[in-house]
């Protein structure tokens, strides 16, 4: 119900959190929005034993054109991802993911940044970050890399990121003619997906079908050469050992990941 | 360690420990008890109060977290003895039974009508998926905050 | 004008809505000063052997006051079931575990902190040893006694029964044209009220306990609490504060409540506790978890001629809450509002390794209800006749004087045909049916379902013994205009301030506002019944109209003699709260006077001649996605006839509540355990409690066949729309498919067992 004692400290650059995270090694977490650290802290699945909160840090958060990428800070919650004009015309898929995460208080707290640094394959936005190719913008002691959403989810709820580096920063292309499809399947509204797939470009991502959020190459392949919806949904659970649990069973999910991929590409929008 | 912020617009500054939630800060130490803990996993909502205007489940922030910010709670709604229209069709549509979802169920539906003063009926319900209620089987509540959209056109958390 | 009958606005709601109730956690009182805090440490296997426990590091960790296990509570008495020998006393549960451990989430052990904070900390660091074995999971095999039995003392796993399935007729069924038969499963689910339990306690240096814990009846409470620390119920007194929904789970006391109570003797200080909800939902008591096999036979043309059940109830680690004895009321309540010539029913009560059931929203008749109206629409199904059709040609008929069922049960009013017409008619039935025939012929992937259920239940029962169940009121006018109402009964959001208040102000022209209602102080009220099983208003409210009217004689002979003329010619003005005598207002007495004169009070028991039998047709509409099995709840029309409706605001509150449990029970909510009796759903994450996007809002159509029992011609309302929701919304999504082959489905119809039936079906044609 609630954490173990910890240390905090806010950290009021990104610069500032690096240095934080040098001195506190593998003890320290990072804390944005908090949404999925902190209810993983209050059941006593996370323990560190000191939180530095990059929160506030006024160059993580905002939305802004840049090129033809846009860059979101990774301290931006989701409601206002979710609000953004910039976001809701050049890259709607990445609104509407955002507009699906939790509830309204969730996506008032909940970050773009921690969403994907907690890497839950259940989750909407590692998802979106799939269908969309967008890259991840880390910055450790020894500067800024960019990691594609392909690379950056490693394994179930890891990532790339080393404990002394900071997510700061999105990348999403601006597509903002791009037409997208989006469907998750929940049991209760504000659920994580049974199963989830997004789909624009071409490129399909599937949440909840394995330790990191997929893509159904054997779907895309078949868009790619010229196959309707329903023949290349047909394929989507193509290489997917998806788990068992106590919603669906890896029949059922499978299945799940065929019809919903037909319905993100037969309802796509723009 | 010391942490100020503004609660119901009094101006505070308490020691607390970091992982004091700010839910039991307001509980315990404001004395505002109206937000109620119902869950473990950010769940429930029964703990809903205003941060900046904004809904947020109190049980998901750290009070620190909170510093130099505006929190409004339930008892911070109403003014000068009247109830804030929403608290008021919550009691004419019968909106509540035994009260404890009812304070976070209330600022869900302020923060809800802040961003969305004229919700449909579904909207009202997905409004409202971060709060549980297990006595109303939810339909007065939908009618209580259709009707305060109806009756303010612009509700001021 | 009078008030009865009128949509009166809750006198308790402004303070609930803009201070928030007092809940037990909120209390704060002088005597709770300096209170320390307890938490549990609880069992993390479901069968294991305790070898040990030990809390010297925990003693060790900052703010630990002390730690106690069971050597600690040597001299307390382990807990037997409430009703022996109906229920095995061989099956003793200790309030904290000795020796063996039978659930995941029995306590173990408590620290006590300084600050609840602490508790979580000193928690992890109690060490217990646990020796696991077999777990019991399966009621089945816990029946057969495999893999282990539970108490040995007991040699058995069966902890009760009713009837005798040796004594089954195996000719029930001869000469039915059509029998069907099938096992369904009536899911264990999580009561889950918005508040977790919780207790605070304080001792008196006369040796007087003071507890506040939220509870359904504070007397009940208080000679459970004073049962486990062996005490007289002299020596307690409860206090409820406002309560946060119980729906059956807050009876009496569990045995954390009188741990929590002995912690604070022992230590000499006040004692509180919160629970949390990872607790909540493994350790307070689960609903439903029965295994109902029914067989129903009779004519193609839908005349039933017998029906069967068969009931495995699985009653969880120890049978000392209701659980065990659930079975009763559903064989009672066997053969609902149907004239069936014939009916069978037994039961039996298995513990397990799980937690242990009781009371849940209906308790015992929502399973008889779903189990007969399942077996109604099976055997519907397979004579081919349309399910409303076989429901009207074997429901009793209308009936005026109380009718005797097979079962004992003495129906008191009902017109359960015109339920159901009601019903169909506000579903608009015939043109919903000819929707899902256009769905059906277009073969639409989102099929439309319409499921039915006509239901009868028992409200107001209890054991009042050779007299009758009974209420005891007191009222109470005072100088000042204003009234007091002292209850037997315990609101936890049914709204009895205003309903009683309704009452009085009708009885005596005390302003609704005026009059203040207390109930749940056990030194202000020492009997009384509690609120459960949907007895309040037909026995306490009854007994406060009752209290209030004698209450009105003893005024009219005070003022009588103040006015010095005879009682037959005074007439009481309601309006101004006035004796006077007939044709000479100006000289009028107010109740006010004669309270100033001398204190003005009376106190009544109410006794009524039985429980009464609300009843209703509830019809659900549901559309059902054949492709991925997803259900969405489109309606839910609902008749629920409990005779004169007091505040019918109040009443729709109770209806509306009870349906979306009822819903939820049908294609949403489910405890799972895995085999080993890990729980699965033990958080509000994993647990799918129903949310307001699941459920339409609800068209409630009105009927009042009042009942003679007692003068507010009132029934039980509280518990009916559980009872019917559950049947009508799993019959509806079955009824989506049936046109696929699918027969059933059992609870809850989750996405993954929808689409499951759809593929057997399919592989079956």
């Amino acid at each position: 119900m609630i954490p173990a004692p910890f240390e905090y400290v806010a950290a009021s650059s990104v610069g500032h959190a690096l240095d934080l995270l040098a001195e506190s090694g593998d003890e320290a977490k990072l804390l944005a929005g908090g949404h999925s650290l902190l209810p993983m802290m209050k059941l006593r699945l996370a323990a560190p034993s000191v939180l530095i909160d990059i929160g506030r840090i006024p160059e993580l958060a905002g939305v802004r054109a840049d090129g033809d990428e846009l860059v979101i800070g990774a301290a931006t919650c989701h409601a206002d991802v979710a609000g953004s004009d910039l976001v809701r015309s050049q890259a709607p898929l990445l609104a509407h993911a955002a507009s699906q995460v939790g509830d309204p208080q969730i996506r008032h707290r909940g970050t773009i940044g921690g969403s994907l640094a907690h890497a839950d394959p259940a989750a909407d936005l590692p998802m979106a970050l799939a269908a969309l190719g967008g890259v991840t913008v880390i910055t450790g002691p020894g500067g800024t890399r960019t990691v594609a959403a392909g690379e950056f989810f490693t394994g179930f709820f890891e990532t790339v990121l080393e404990p002394d580096e900071v997510l700061t920063a999105v990348r999403v292309p601006r597509a903002p003619d791009a037409a997208w499809g989006y469907q998750k399947f929940v049991r209760r509204a504000n659920d994580w997906a049974i199963v989830g797939v997004a789909a624009t470009g071409g490129r399909i991502a599937l949440a909840n079908m394995g330790p990191v959020p997929l893509r159904a190459r054997a779907a895309e392949q078949a868009l790619a050469e010229g196959a309707g919806p329903a023949e290349a949904a047909a394929l989507a659970a193509e290489g997917t050992e998806p788990v068992d649990d106590i919603h669906a069973g890896r029949a059922y999910r499978q299945h799940l990941a065929r019809v919903l991929t037909r319905r993100a590409l037969e309802h796509r929008v723009g | 360690m010391q942490v100020k912020l503004t609660v119901n617009g009094q101006a505070r500054s308490d020691d607390v420990e970091p992982r004091l939630l700010l839910v039991h800060y307001l509980r315990e130490r404001c004395g505002l008890r109206a937000a109620n803990v119902g869950c473990d996993t950010t769940s429930c909502g029964a703990c809903t109060v205003l941060l900046n205007g904004r809904s947020v489940k109190s049980c998901t922030v750290l009070t620190v977290q909170a510093a130099g910010q505006d929190v409004t709670t339930a008892e911070g709604l109403a003014g000068d003895g009247e109830m804030h229209p929403v608290q008021a069709t919550f009691r004419a549509e019968h909106g509540l039974q035994c009260g404890f979802c009812t304070p976070g169920i209330v600022m869900a539906a302020v923060g809800l009508l802040a961003e969305n003063p004229h919700p449909t009926e579904s909207e009202v319900r997905s409004g409202l998926e971060g709060n549980f209620c297990r006595c109303t089987g939810y339909h007065n509540i939908v009618r209580a905050v259709l009707a305060a959209a109806d009756a303010n056109p612009e509700i001021a958390p | 004008m009078s008030i009865l009958g009128t949509r009166v606005l809750r006198t308790e709601d402004p303070r609930f809505l803009t201070t928030g109730g007092v809940y037990t956690e909120d209390v704060v009182d002088e005597r709770l000063a300096g209170a320390c805090h307890v938490h549990f440490v609880r069992s993390p296997v479901a069968h294991a052997r305790l070898r040990s426990v030990d809390v010297s590091a925990a003693l060790a960790a900052p703010g630990v006051v002390a730690a106690f296990t069971a050597a600690d509570l040597a001299e307390l008495p382990a807990r037997k079931p409430p009703i022996p020998p109906l229920v095995s006393e061989h099956m003793p549960q200790p309030l904290l575990a000795r020796d063996v451990v039978r659930y995941v989430g029995e306590p173990v052990a408590v620290v006590v902190t300084e600050d609840p904070y602490q508790g979580e900390d000193a928690a992890e660091l109690v060490d217990a040893d646990y020796d696991p074995l077999p777990p019991v999971i399966n009621p089945v095999a816990a029946a057969r006694g495999e893999p282990a039995v539970l108490f040995a003392e007991a040699g058995t796993n069966i902890c009760a029964s009713f009837g005798d399935a040796a004594q089954l007729d195996a000719g029930l069924f001869d000469g039915c044209e059509a029998v069907v038969s099938a096992v369904i499963v009536n899911q264990r689910v999580a009561p889950a009220p918005m508040e977790t339990r919780a207790a605070a306690a304080a001792w008196a240096g006369d040796g007087r306990l003071t507890a506040w814990i939220p509870n359904q009846g504070a007397q009940e409470t208080r000679d459970a609490v004073a049962a486990m620390l062996g005490l007289d119920a002299a020596a307690v007194r409860v206090i409820t504060p406002d309560v946060g929904g119980a729906f059956g789970a807050k009876f009496g006391a569990d045995a954390e409540h009188a741990v929590v109570c002995w912690v604070a003797r022992r230590l000499g200080r006040p004692a509180r506790w919160t629970e949390t909800r990872s607790e909540n939902l493994v350790a307070m008591t689960h609903g439903r978890a029965q295994i109902q096999t029914v067989t129903i036979g009779g004519g193609r043309d839908g005349t039933i001629a017998a029906y069967r059940l068969e009931i495995l109830q699985d009653s969880g680690a120890y049978p000392t809450a209701y659980g065990p004895v659930l079975p009763g009321l559903t064989i009672m309540m066997a053969p609902g509002p149907y004239a069936f010539p014939k009916t069978e029913a037994v039961a039996r009560s298995v513990v397990t390794n799980t937690t242990p059931v009781g009371a849940y929203r209906g308790a015992g008749r929502p399973e008889a209800t779903a189990a007969v109206e399942r077996a109604i629409d099976l055997f519907a199904v397979e004579i081919g006749v349309d399910p409303a059709e076989v429901r009207r040609k074997n429901l009793l008929p209308r009936f005026t004087e109380p009718h005797t069922t097979a079962f004992g049960a003495v129906y008191d009013s009902g017109d359960y045909p015109a339920a159901l017409a009601a019903a169909l008619d506000a579903a608009g039935y015939a043109g919903l049916r000819a929707e899902q025939a256009r769905r059906r012929a277009a073969g639409d992937p989102v099929q439309l379902g319409i499921g039915l259920a006509c239901y009868v239940e028992i409200t107001g029962g209890g054991d009042g013994g050779d007299a009758g169940p009974a209420e005891n009121a007191t009222v109470e006018v005072h100088a000042d205009g204003t009234a007091t109402v002292l209850t037997g009964t315990s609101p936890h959001g049914q709204g009895h301030e205003t309903a009683w208040a309704m009452l009085v102000s009708d009885e005596l022209g005390v302003p609704v506002e005026k009059v203040t209602v207390k109930w749940g102080d056990t030194d202000l009220i020492p009997e009384g019944g509690g609120t459960g099983g949907s007895r309040s208003l037909q026995q306490g409210g009854a007994a406060v109209q009752q209290a209030s009217r004698e209450l009105l004689e003893v005024a009219r002979q005070r003022a009588a003699e103040g006015l010095e003329a005879s009682a037959a010619d005074l007439v009481f003005d309601r309006e101004r709260s006035a004796f006077a005598v007939a044709g000479d207002p100006d000289a009028a007495v107010p109740l006010t006077a004669l309270a100033a004169a001398e204190r003005l009070f009376v106190r009544a028991v109410f006794t009524a001649p039985g429980p009464t039998f609300p009843f209703g047709t509830h019809v659900a509409v549901a559309e059902v996605d054949t492709e991925t099995g997803r259900v969405v709840l489109r309606r839910v029309v609902t008749v629920d006839d409990a005779g004169t409706v007091l505040n019918p605001l109040l009443a729709e509150g109770q209806r509306h509540g009870g349906i979306a449990q009822g819903a939820a029970q049908a294609f949403c909510e489910e405890v799972l355990y895995d085999a080993d009796g890990n729980p699965l759903t033990s958080t509000f994450a994993d647990y799918p409690f129903l949310s307001a996007t699941e459920v339409p809002s609800f068209e409630l159509a009105d009927m009042a066949t009042p009942t003679s029992y007692n003068p507010l011609g009132a029934k039980g309302i509280g518990e009916a729309g559980s009872i019917g929701a559950t049947p009508a919304v799993q019959n509806s999504i079955i009824d989506a498919l049936a046109h696929l082959g699918v027969r059933h489905i059992d609870l809850p119809a989750s996405p993954q067992r929808v689409w499951q039936a759809v593929r057997a079906a399919k592989e079956n044609a």
